[in-house]
């Protein structure tokens, strides 16, 4: 019984690393419908910011976390407006492939740069622990536990109470008339992306503790992200962050109680029957052309 | 400039429009069929890579650029194929009847996945290929006794007609080239037939092509069994070329690296399946290139230009660490595939024709024939 | 038995009823069309009769076969035919390609026939090259036969679609809104069209409009509809003197 809340404390805080970056890919599809599969690869960087900004330049831990955000922020705007502000409006395929090739460059580029080590980041709850009884919740989870649900809950008041988030939902469905109705898109459209990377990049920084920063971490978390979002239905805020959780204590629990090489097949499997059964996923809507 | 008088409808069903393209075309075989006398045998490989790689371009254009489905799954099909081809060999099945069986059953399996995918489109349609990949690879790893896990498996020398096939020598290149005419001459055979221009419906209107009479989740299905079997042929050729197949051989990075062959080529065209192929395979001895040769030229430019030994020695060392970084292919293909989406949306192809049409229209060409207007995003979940 | 009969057709989206129990038949060989303020439910009935939507309830009847519940591809097979009011033609292609689709409900080939292009393949193309060259001369769309859609003007794409709906040789015709789009001399083309598919080629013809001159010229009879309701059913003089026809929809 201990074992089992303990894998299902684990799969939740793996699961909220996912849900954030579902949450990522679920952001800049509202807004623009593109799927970044690069969504992974920012995390990656973020993580790595912060790595040098605390790890390499000794900066407080808090500091250089919010120094991460702000940088990964100013990036995930200039991507948006070197690799997607000129394509978009082209068939959903090229920008899809578009991302993918930002993912490859980002991937190697930090490889070449800091190389493909394994490294750490010394953090205020890294040794931390929380005891309940006979249950020992280690604080890194915790944290993110905890970050996931206060971003999102932000995010989601922000998406369906504000003007912007309106103006995002627009300009995804139609940016001409957009346009035309006076929505700024192309700020909007950086501002979403700003916030997406952001995201991302808190996703990383939480996530250090428990795995390292690596230079491939965002492929295999951003793979693993696809389920989450999903899960969710693809334009839904709370959608992606519960697909997340789920996607992480399936895995978690495939992990533990079922043979080896399960673990990692589990999420895809889920996937496929999710996609089979309810294609817009939990909270996703059913749509129809009008002819 | 040419001018075509079409008189008869034979005119329009006809493969080939004009003498010029048999011409053309004619003497385009007649290198290929000296080739491996004349060229290198290190080049010559190089071709075989070329017409494997060739060979699921069509197959996956048939697919993504045809039909409309985007799959990022086919180095699945590539497995099934090739693990089919190393499993039958083992019970001493003769060439033809495994190379068939592999194409038969990937075929099958693609047939499988296709009618799941009826109800995915685009982006969900994407990631179901990724998972479905993603699974293949680790049944391949898992299913030893069948494929024997990670420890891959031996592919014994091709036997055709009672006379060994070495994957090095022409005969093989021949046998290579031939599955990519023939799935070349198939592919456009099909297009000029009703299924043909079924598939391309579906791709543009599906409403529309429901109400015209076709059985649009049949023809989807079809369209994913033959893709599938193109790509599990090649992939009993591709296992042969490398004799030893293991599953971590058969990663996303391969079907990205398919996706690569048609992006760059020129998604709806035939001809870009084999440029994109082309290009593809030269990135590998273009990186061994820039690690051998690059830094060596970049310090000699530098020293014509005026600089010292110890700043062309450190030019020299600086690229040569850029040019060997374990990275450095991984940034290419993304820098690669950047670009193409961004400035050549018509792929190498597209190239081609303008440059034809530059020198057919000399000197009335106008860059602008080719400029995209500017589109916005329109939902397309409501297709 | 009328030719085609519709019985009690409901179409319910939640509580928006888009049609609400109507029932009508359509003669042989005649035209009938459909006319109504929008929302009226016009292209619902439509969207019906090609299978696109399920029917909450009711039946519909052709030439005294139930096809309510037959899929939408197997529609064209029994010989209707239909255009889209938002037009759907394959951009990317030629105008004939977009044509030799609309012959696929004739095309008898096999997958694997296909794949060697054997001469019973060769023969059905050429076959169907020749209906298709007769739509187009009926139509006089010779000009653009090469063309791609994607550059063509809207009059003539109205035209195309209508162009792709004959080439499957339909024996009764949807209709969905043939002039709106059109100028005045395209859409006397178009009534002339409309008439000749009538006389030259027998095909019956239920057609939903907004131009009344049109639906007058044209007509053999006409059907009213309000809120997914049948208001008037008659000629079109009798349903256009119909006290609610003019209240709800052309005033007086």
């Amino acid at each position: 019984m201990l074992d089992f809340v303990q894998q299902l404390v684990s799969g939740i805080a793996l699961g909220c690393v996912y849900g954030l970056i579902a949450l990522g890919f679920v952001l800049v599809y509202k807004a623009t419908e593109v799927v970044n599969f690069a969504q992974g690869d920012l995390m990656m960087l973020g993580g790595f910011f912060a790595f040098t900004f605390i790890g390499m330049l000794g900066l407080n831990y808090w500091l250089g976390f919010a120094g991460a955000v702000i940088a990964m922020a100013a990036f995930g705007m200039l991507a948006e407006r070197v690799v997607v502000r000129p394509i978009l409006g082209y068939p959903q395929f090229s920008i899809i492939m578009a991302t993918i090739g930002l993912g490859y460059f980002l991937r190697s580029v930090v490889g070449m740069i800091w190389g493909t080590d394994d490294f750490k980041i010394e953090t205020p709850f890294s040794d931390g622990v929380l005891r309940i009884g006979s249950l020992v919740l280690a604080y890194d989870k915790l944290s993110v536990i905890a970050a996931t649900v206060i971003l999102c809950a932000l995010l989601y008041l922000f998406f369906n109470r504000t003007t912007l988030g309106t103006a995002m939902r627009a300009s995804s469905e139609n940016m001409l008339a957009a346009y035309y109705m006076g929505i700024p898109v192309k700020r909007v459209v950086s501002i979403v992306w700003a916030i997406s990377a952001a995201v991302a990049t808190a996703a990383g920084v939480l996530l250090a503790p428990i795995t390292f920063i690596h230079s491939n971490v965002g492929l295999v978390l951003g793979l693993k992200a696809f389920p989450a979002a999903v899960l969710g239905g693809f334009g839904s805020i709370p959608g992606a962050v519960v697909g997340g959780v789920l996607i992480g204590v399936i895995e978690s629990m495939a992990g533990f109680y079922l043979p080896q090489g399960w673990k990692d097949v589990a999420p895809y499997i889920v996937l496929l029957v999710v996609l089979l059964l309810k294609p817009e996923g939990l909270f996703g809507l059913h749509t129809r052309k009008k002819v | 400039m040419r001018f075509l008088f079409k008189t008869d409808y034979e005119d329009d069903i006809r493969l080939f429009p004009h003498s010029g393209y048999i011409v053309s075309y004619g003497i385009l075989l007649a290198f290929l069929a000296i080739a491996p006398f004349v060229l290198s045998s290190y080049l010559v490989s190089q071709l075989v890579f070329v017409c494997i790689y060739a060979t699921v371009g069509v197959g996956l254009m048939i697919l993504t650029g045809f039909t409309g489905q985007a799959s990022l799954g086919h180095a699945a099909f590539l497995a099934i194929g090739a693990y089919t081809a190393a499993f039958l060999q083992q019970y001493n099945v003769p060439f033809p009847v495994y190379f068939l069986a592999a194409g038969l059953l990937t075929g099958v399996v693609g047939a499988l996945v296709g009618f799941p995918a009826l109800r995915l489109q685009g982006i969900y349609l994407v990631i179901a290929t990724i998972s479905f990949a993603f699974i293949v690879e680790e049944v391949l790893a898992r299913w030893e006794s069948v494929t024997h896990g990670n420890e891959g498996m031996r592919v014994k020398t091709l036997w055709l007609f009672g006379q060994a096939v070495p994957q090095n020598g022409p005969t093989f290149y021949f046998l290579c080239l031939a599955v990519l005419i023939l799935t070349i001459v198939g592919t456009l055979n099909l297009l000029r037939s009703p299924t043909g221009r079924a598939f391309v419906a579906i791709r543009d209107s599906e409403t529309a092509a429901r109400s015209m009479g076709v059985n649009v989740s049949l023809y989807k299905v079809k369209s994913f069994a033959i893709s599938a079997a193109i790509t599990g042929l090649a992939g009993v050729l591709f296992a042969h070329k490398l004799s030893f197949i293991s599953p971590e051989m058969f990663t996303l990075q391969l079907s990205i690296e398919f996706i690569i062959v048609i992006l760059i080529g020129g998604t709806f065209s035939l001809h870009g399946a084999v440029l994109g192929a082309i290009f593809l395979v030269m990135i590998d001895p273009f990186l061994t290139y820039l690690k051998d040769d690059m830094p060596g030229i970049i310090a000699g430019i530098a020293a014509t230009f005026g600089a010292d030994s110890v700043t062309a020695g450190k030019i020299y060392s600086n690229v040569a660490a850029v040019a060997s970084a374990n990275g450095l292919k991984g940034a290419i293909y993304g820098v690669i595939i950047v670009l193409f989406v961004l400035f050549e949306p018509l792929g190498l192809y597209g190239r081609w024709l303008k440059i034809k049409l530059f020198f057919q229209l000399f000197p009335l060409y106008k860059r602008a024939t080719f400029k995209r207007q500017k589109i916005y995003v329109k939902s397309e979940r409501n297709r | 038995m009328s030719y085609f009969r519709a019985e009690n057709l409901s179409l319910h989206f939640g509580g928006l009823k888009a049609v609400d129990s109507v029932s009508f038949a359509v003669e042989k060989g005649e035209i009938l069309s459909i006319i109504g303020p929008n929302g009226a439910g016009k292209s619902s009935i439509f969207n019906l009769i090609s299978r696109i939507y399920p029917p909450t309830s009711g039946r519909i009847f052709f030439e005294d076969q139930d096809i309510t519940e037959q899929p939408a591809y197997e529609i064209a097979g029994l010989g209707i035919a239909r255009t889209f009011q938002n037009i759907e033609l394959f951009e990317n292609a030629t105008m004939l390609s977009n044509l030799l689709v609309g012959r696929h409900r004739h095309s008898a080939t096999q997958l694997w026939q296909e794949l060697l292009f054997l001469p019973s393949v060769r023969a059905g193309e050429k076959v169907h090259r020749r209906r298709v060259e007769q739509v187009i001369e009926f139509l006089d769309l010779e000009a653009y036969r090469d063309k791609l859609i994607s550059g063509l003007p809207y009059g003539v794409r109205k035209v195309i679609e209508l162009a792709r709906a004959l080439c499957s040789e339909p024996k009764l015709i949807l209709l969905d809104e043939p002039s709106s789009g059109l100028n005045v001399e395209e859409t006397d083309d178009m009534s002339f069209w409309i008439r000749d598919m009538k006389t030259e080629l027998g095909i019956t013809v239920l057609m939903v409009e907004h131009d009344m001159t049109l639906v007058n010229r044209v007509s053999d009879r006409v059907i009213a509809l309000n809120y997914g309701r049948v208001l008037a059913m008659g000629s079109p003089s009798e349903v256009q003197r119909h006290p609610d026809v003019v209240a709800a929809y052309l005033g007086a």
